[in-house]
């Protein structure tokens, strides 16, 4: 157990380990974005009121469940680097930050292009993509604060992470309030009721591109954590090591 | 220890008269804006009242909390602070009532004016002024993490007014649907109840933040 928990913190395990993983799951993630794309843009049935512009949920859906998961794996990341001060946990918040921010603008565009059509217009004030909206916010500033504090980067690990958990503990009172708020203002032209029971002809290519969002969120993260390693300890001798090695 | 900080926070202020006066004469040059913007008609703006209200009093207390540590932090005696026998979170705590008594309180007053000049009904503005004294201290706890955030910055004003501004939705919602049910002749007391539950939690918990954000700045 604590032999386990210590190739964890070690950095150099880490880019050993997510060298030998990338590969494979980079092709497992392309081969479920493959599937479930395929299924869902070729074969899925069309939605008899929505048309061909519901099939705009197989990249929506997927990314917004992951931009949201993706909070938790950060703040888990947070509060392990605050207790034990672990290294590769301070590089996974970073990381997981940016991942988060991109994956979140992208969850927001594709609600706006899926809102055109559906709705007619680009943006609605719905309490969910406020809600999505301060999200990203968030994770804007844990980037912003790390950018700002790049010439102090131990300063920078802890303040950050104090930033994210404290998140944690906003983020449920900020949507319960906008939910609030947004039940007061409800306008009468939009109805967005909970999402209907879905064909399962229509749900199966969606699982398989949530597992694929997954995937290529594992993907990113190792790409991006093993980028932060080399940044960050290229001083020390066995990366010094792979880098001549590799030339 | 703790009386004598409080002492020196408010005396601070006090003989710099720019530090407290700053805030208020800014959240009057905000609220002078929306008739300016939107047009002085009586019924478009006792409308925008309560939100034009509660948004220039964001800004004002932004403003005002973002210099809370920066002097002590430039100047050292921040470090100082962390050798003294008191828990930095009391301190934090004293530290926080001090800008609260200088800031917030004389913004919430003010504001009870302010809204007389938006046309608020006048059954609105005693909640108006409930609401805001409750409203302002969890933007000066929260806005004194935000503050600890970027302290050591040397211009990390922008930044700080970013990472605080989603934290202050929940207030920004509640202090306004408090305000418009009074102006609609509703009980107000559901929004003004979660507003003192959100203060009393951000009381308990934000300084144990700003804590240990300051003890991790000043190493």
């Amino acid at each position: 157990m604590w032999s386990w928990f210590h190739k964890w913190g070690s950095p150099k395990w880490f880019y050993g380990m997510a060298g030998r993983c990338l590969p494979w799951v980079a092709v497992a993630t392309l081969l479920c974005w493959g599937i479930g794309l395929g299924w869902g843009l070729l074969v899925a049935p069309m939605d008899f009121r929505q048309g061909n512009s519901f099939r705009i949920i197989y990249v929506h859906v997927p990314v917004a469940v992951v931009s949201l998961a993706g909070y938790y794996l950060m703040a888990i990341a947070a509060a392990i680097h605050l207790v034990w001060r672990m290294k590769l946990a301070d590089m996974a918040l970073k990381s997981a930050a940016l991942i988060g921010a991109a994956l979140t603008f992208l969850a927001l565009v594709t609600g706006a292009i899926w809102g055109k059509p559906t709705w007619g217009t680009w943006w609605v004030w719905d309490a969910r993509i406020t809600s999505m909206l301060v999200l990203f916010l968030i994770y804007m500033g844990i980037v912003l604060l790390y950018e700002a504090l790049a010439d102090r980067p131990e300063q920078a690990s802890r303040v950050c992470a104090i930033l994210a958990l404290v998140g944690t503990v906003n983020i449920p009172i900020i949507y319960k309030s906008v939910d609030w708020w947004y039940s007061l203002h409800q306008p009468a032209t939009i109805r967005f009721t909970g999402a209907p029971s879905m064909d399962p002809s229509m749900f199966y290519p969606l699982l398989w591109c949530i597992v694929a969002c997954y995937l290529m969120y594992g993907t990113l993260m190792m790409l991006y954590v093993r980028g932060e390693i080399l940044r960050r300890e290229i001083r020390t001798q066995w990366l010094q090591d792979i880098v001549r090695g590799m030339r | 220890m703790l009386k004598a900080l409080l002492w020196r926070d408010l005396l601070l202020t006090y003989r710099r008269r720019g530090e407290w006066l700053l805030p208020l004469v800014f959240l009057l040059g905000v609220v002078l804006l929306f008739p300016l913007a939107i047009g002085p008609g009586e019924k478009t703006l006792s409308q925008v009242a309560a939100g034009a209200g509660w948004i220039a009093a964001l800004l004002a207390s932004l403003l005002a909390v973002e210099r809370l540590f920066r002097e002590d932090y430039e100047d050292g005696a921040q470090s100082l602070l962390l050798l003294a026998p008191v828990s930095l979170y009391a301190m934090v705590q004293v530290r926080v009532l001090a800008h609260w008594l200088v800031t917030g309180l004389p913004i919430s007053v003010l504001s009870m004016l302010l809204g007389v000049l938006l046309y608020l009904p006048a059954n609105a503005i005693p909640v108006l002024l409930v609401a805001m004294l409750l409203g302002t201290i969890t933007f000066a706890q929260l806005g004194a993490l935000g503050a600890a955030l970027t302290v050591s910055l040397g211009r990390g004003g922008l930044l700080m007014v970013f990472l605080v501004l989603p934290m202050y939705v929940p207030v920004l919602i509640f202090g306004v649907s408090a305000v418009e049910q009074a102006a609609g002749d509703w009980a107000a007391t559901g929004p003004l109840a979660l507003l003192a539950a959100m203060a009393s939690l951000a009381t308990a918990l934000a300084p144990l933040a700003t804590a240990a954000v300051l003890r991790v700045v000043s190493d």
